[in-house]
């Protein structure tokens, strides 16, 4: 009784400080975090947060571009952030500020020091696969066991052409599904070889007939209502529509498969705007997102990886033990991760997947 | 005293704008005229020439992702224009055929909707007065709820097994659910679910309007109720109905929610063209550029078209 008289004190306290300790601004991705980590940040530290989301790279870049977006704390992927930042977008990340930046595994930040040099401007806030999602089901009734799980389910006409009737859906991110096409094809995922390019483009075009639709969050709830059948999917979406579909109980499963062949492992990076309206606050954010309890919270909530080692005994046991959040040593090494393209190169991207998606 | 009062800036407000208004030469019809032009000024042209503005510049990594038009160098002012981004526009077929793509949904868009709401516009022009302030509501009221809900609501209904599928497999029409969404079709059925409301309202201003004993007349002399209607009815209406076409057609054509939603992938329309320089390519100029001639392709038709018909009504 004590105990929940003093947590109310506390949210009483938090709640009358809202004001003297100012406002936040949070541009997110779209299931994102945990259910109560902005409530818990806003007791505790007694700031008043904005939370808003979105659910491309590029909407948020052409933000980033404009300026003067009012947002405190902002989550590009790492290799969007390394451009943004050769613009002269964000603010150099005060580490000194951060207590809780030991936190973070020094791997990861060395892989991310690459594009972000020093991890100058921004701290990662999750890790995610791109793979395949898929209704169990509706699967083995129609492809050989063998196939469940490889690239073979998009990129083999042949067996896209059994799974058609059922509905695939593809991300319509060209640079994330170009860079797996190169890959199943054996080139260079970062390749921007024209010639590459052209065998990736006729690749994909060979099996457009059966792909039902290209987009970036909609196979979410499709795959757990079974409107389709395999998308290729951000791994944490996909488990989140696992999740959907058991609760649904409508006969519908949903598993996640980092296809054999390899897929591609991408971080989302807390960033700070240098024109942020409330600085100080978005480092006490990302610092607050840097406890282990935190991390681990919204980590098992969303079902993605977090970067934070710290956060890894208060992960639960089914997602730190599940291999499509946490991947295998063997998985680990097949993946690979995306480094940003040239202006002329996305031109080129841009045109072919507009080729590939309307045949013009 | 007063007068001094007046003197040391004491008036309300009002009158004191007014007098300031009056000092530089804007008194009655000029100030009601001036608002406008200012708010179009403000609202119009200006958008328009910072679009054309970007449109002629080059694209960069910086913030605002492209190159400024002019800078100072040592007391001279350069300025760099690059009409390049114009000549790529008809280097790849691609931005052409989007044009006509959405041009042509929006054209049968159009006329589909002008079919559905001219006889409704008819109806509820002729209905009783109580009951056509109902009917107006009832055209009226989906406003009430916002427009992307009610796309979304459309994907409930055309989905695969959405609303629609489910009731015709029940009752045994089919068996397979139809593919409705992300075709064409659905693009159709939602601009003309959504714009409907603006072709019928300035079809019933102009149908309400109608003089009734014109049809009388007409029947007198012997005419049958279709020849009143294509002679009489229909010719009467036509500025309703150009208002009516122009106010589906012009938003049509630019359409970006719509087709994205319930559109399929090989749906090109001019929108997503725009969404992909803007957006994938951060090619701001380009956009620009393929903004400006959308204008273009689409205001010179208009302007022709409202200069013969005021010379049409001068000559009649």
């Amino acid at each position: 009784m004590k105990k929940i008289m003093m947590t109310c004190a506390a949210v009483a306290l938090g709640a009358g400080g809202a004001l003297a300790e100012g406002e936040l601004n949070v541009y997110n991705w779209s299931d994102y975090i945990a259910e109560d980590t902005i409530a818990n940040f806003e007791a505790e530290t007694g700031i008043k947060v904005n939370y808003d989301v979105f659910d491309s790279n590029e909407v948020l870049e052409a933000k980033m571009l404009t300026g003067s977006s009012g947002y405190d704390v902002v989550v590009p992927s790492i290799e969007f952030m390394a451009r943004q930042a050769q613009a002269g977008v964000f603010a150099k990340i005060d580490k000194d500020a951060l207590s809780n930046y030991g936190n973070l595994d020094p791997q990861i930040l060395k892989i991310l020091a690459v594009n972000d040099p020093d991890n100058t401007h921004g701290v990662p806030y999750m890790m995610f696969t791109t793979g395949l999602g898929y209704n169990v089901k509706a699967v083995e009734e129609r492809i050989d066991a063998e196939k469940i799980g490889s690239w073979d389910m998009v990129f083999d006409p042949e067996t896209a052409a059994k799974l058609a009737d059922c509905g695939i859906a593809v991300l319509d991110s060209p640079s994330e599904i170009m860079a797996p096409a190169l890959n199943y094809l054996g080139l260079d995922p970062n390749s921007e070889d024209k010639a590459d390019l052209e065998k990736a483009t006729d690749l994909l075009l060979s099996v457009r007939p059966h792909i039902r639709y290209f987009h970036s969050s909609q196979y979410i709830n499709d795959l757990a209502n079974g409107d389709i059948c395999v998308s290729v999917g951000y791994s944490g979406d996909v488990l989140q529509a696992r999740d959907r579909a058991a609760e649904a109980n409508q006969g519908v499963e949903v598993a996640y498969a980092i296809p054999k062949e390899g897929g591609q492992v991408g971080f989302d990076m807390l960033a700070i705007p240098d024109d942020a309206p409330n600085a100080e606050n978005a480092l006490k954010f990302i610092d607050y997102i840097l406890k282990p309890e935190i991390a681990a919270a919204v980590t098992n909530y969303v079902y993605y990886a977090n970067p934070n080692t710290a956060a890894t005994e208060f992960v639960d046991d089914e997602v730190r033990n599940d291999p499509g959040i946490y991947p295998s040593k063997e998985v680990q090494a097949n993946l690979f991760s995306l480094r940003p393209h040239t202006p002329r190169y996305d031109r080129s991207l841009t045109r072919a997947w507009t080729t590939i998606k309307t045949g013009q | 005293m007063s007068q001094e009062e007046t003197l040391n800036g004491k008036l309300p407000g009002g009158a004191f704008l007014g007098r300031a208004l009056h000092r530089i030469g804007l008194r009655g019809r000029g100030l009601v005229i001036a608002i406008p032009v200012l708010w179009l000024f403000l609202f119009f042209l200006l958008p328009f020439l910072v679009v054309a503005k970007i449109s002629l510049s080059e694209a960069a990594i910086a913030r605002p992702p492209y190159l400024p038009l002019w800078n100072w160098d040592d007391g001279f002012l350069n300025i760099t224009l690059n009409f390049g981004n114009y000549l790529f526009l008809f280097d790849d077929p691609l931005y052409l055929s989007a044009y006509i793509e959405s041009v042509k949904i929006a054209a049968v868009s159009t006329v589909i909707t002008l079919l559905v709401g001219y006889p409704m516009a008819y109806l509820i022009a002729r209905a009783a007065p109580d009951t056509r302030n109902i009917l107006l509501m009832l055209v009226i009221l989906p406003f009430w709820t916002s427009f992307l809900l009610r796309v979304y609501a459309w994907i409930g209904f055309l989905k695969g097994n959405g609303i629609i599928n489910n009731i015709l497999m029940k009752i045994g029409l089919i068996n397979e659910p139809l593919v409705m969404l992300q075709t064409d079709f659905a693009v159709y059925i939602g601009i003309v679910y959504t714009y409907l409301p603006f072709m019928i309202l300035p079809l019933f201003a102009n149908l309400v309007k109608l003089d009734q004993s014109y049809l009388e007349a007409s029947a007198d002399l012997g005419a049958r109720p279709v020849t009143t209607f294509f002679t009489v009815t229909l010719p009467l209406s036509a500025s309703g109905i150009i208002a009516g076409c122009m106010l589906v057609f012009i938003p049509a054509v630019g359409e970006f929610v719509i087709p994205a939603l319930l559109g399929g992938p090989d749906t090109l329309m001019i929108g997503r063209v725009l969404w992909n320089e803007f957006f994938s390519n951060r090619d701001w100029p380009i956009a620009s550029a393929v903004a400006i001639v959308m204008l273009v392709v689409l205001v010179i038709p208009i302007m022709l078209l409202r200069k013969a018909q005021a010379a049409e009504a001068e000559v009649q």
